[in-house]
């Protein structure tokens, strides 16, 4: 049963084509790594998998449950870290322990502070709880990996594995390649709009993670 | 849907308090227009009673925009907008939470300026005190709804704040201009009977419409 299912999807703005003709299907448990250059299609195509856009041709079937980390953290700098997570909490179908998630992501004792009032890494930590919370179907994940340091990054991976393991479908657009193919099982791979691969990590990327640019990309 | 929409009201609700940043800016607009007409007319004439509704009405109106605009520029910082879409929330219910509370905005800074003009103009606003409000909620609920949708439309806009008051004072003429008569009617202390009812029915017809066409077309405003 797929989770999410395009077929024959093509974008455009105006006449200019962001995407053509792709089609593809994800299962549940799936983690995707979605690679390509700069203003390859990556973030179109998943604003188009959270349904903020809709395709100019072809169709897309899109799970029930989906929670996005866009370029912006999606959470308000006015609310406390409890505030934010209580609000999203209150607009999911399942009940969430928000005191747990701040506890995960190591916000509890500064919860009640205004989220101007953390730091970076902070509340990149509470974007993540954001997103992960209520067991969501399936993740979009854009660039999740930059500018985390250390401790976020470590923090990231395991709610990725525990996402997986319970079956979630995950799709992670990065440059970071190695970050993600720790977890990724298939790659989707755009080159200006279009699907040059799609299937499952080749053992030429364990070793050298540009190979599939050089192997699929354009030349120039 | 009416969860979703409490949830994003008392968000809204929430956040201007602790800001106060748009409830400031239209107060202080609201006030300084109405000091500044007192000055331009005699209190103690009869054409102030005869611009009543008028005045109070474009003042509420304009300080209005002030108040909706800021509806959908609270979702963009951190891109929370998307985040609400993504995590299915109706785009009606979202629509209905934030113009509940625009709504509780718009109806308090009325509730400031009413007893402002009052004094200033020497003219009771509060012998009618139900008709008041009734003339207040509709009135407002149309400034509200329709400006909260339009707010939608243009947020994305790079020169929204003109755009959105150029689409919706034309749109909520109908609105204003009962408002307007019942609000007369209302200082002059007169109950409105008979035939000035049909302001009222106007009122009612203009927000049913309008609050349908708008929980209606949202889902298309928001989503491209």
């Amino acid at each position: 049963m797929a989770v999410l299912e395009a077929k024959k999807v093509s974008k455009f703005f105006g006449h200019f084509p962001a995407l053509r003709d792709l089609t593809f299907a994800f299962k549940a448990g799936d983690c995707i790594a979605l690679l390509g250059r700069n203003g390859a299609g990556k973030t179109t195509l998943l604003h188009l998998m959270a349904g903020l856009t809709r395709p100019t041709d072809g169709s897309l079937e899109i799970a029930r449950r989906v929670s996005l980390l866009g370029h912006g953290i999606g959470v308000y700098d006015e609310l406390s870290a409890r505030e934010n997570l209580q609000f999203f909490a209150n607009l999911l179908p399942v009940k969430v322990d928000v005191e747990v998630w701040l506890e995960k992501v190591n916000l509890r004792e500064v919860a009640g502070a205004p989220l101007r009032e953390y730091s970076r890494g902070m509340r990149q930590r509470l974007a993540l709880a954001r997103t992960f919370m209520g067991e969501p179907e399936l993740l979009l994940l854009d660039e999740p990996f930059t500018s985390l340091d250390d401790k976020a990054t470590a923090l990231l991976q395991s709610l990725l594995a525990e996402a997986l393991a319970r079956q979630a479908t995950v799709v992670l657009s990065t440059h970071q390649i190695p970050e993600a193919m720790a977890h990724a099982s298939r790659i989707l791979f755009l080159e200006r709009g279009k699907l040059r691969y799609f299937g499952p990590c080749p053992d030429e990327m364990l070793g050298d993670s540009t190979w599939i640019y050089r192997t699929y990309g354009a030349v120039s | 849907m009416l969860r979703m929409s409490w949830t994003i009201f008392l968000k809204d609700v929430r956040m201007e308090f602790r800001g106060k940043e748009a409830l400031n800016a239209s107060l202080a607009f609201a006030l300084v227009v109405l000091i500044l007409f007192s000055f331009a007319f005699d209190p103690t004439s009869e054409q102030i009673r005869e611009i009543t509704g008028g005045l109070l009405w474009i003042l509420f109106a304009f300080s209005g925009v002030l108040l909706v605009n800021r509806s959908f520029v609270r979702e963009q910082s951190n891109d929370c907008l998307d985040v609400l879409l993504v995590s299915k929330v109706p785009a009606s219910s979202l629509l209905l939470g934030k113009t509940m509370a625009n709504l509780v905005f718009i109806l308090l800074v009325e509730a400031v300026c009413l007893p402002v003009f009052s004094v200033l103009y020497n003219i009771s606003m509060f012998q009618l005190p139900l008709w008041l409000l009734g003339v207040c909620l509709l009135a407002s609920w149309a400034i509200a709804i329709l400006g909260t949708a339009f707010a939608a439309m243009t947020v994305n806009l790079r020169l929204r704040e003109l755009m959105l008051p150029v689409m919706l004072y034309p749109m909520i003429i109908p609105a204003l201009a009962a408002a307007m008569y019942l609000t007369n009617n209302i200082a002059a202390g007169k109950v409105p009977v008979g035939d000035d009812l049909i302001w009222v029915r106007l009122l009612v017809g203009f927000n049913v419409i309008f609050t349908t066409l708008s929980l209606g077309l949202i889902d298309t405003i928001l989503v491209d």
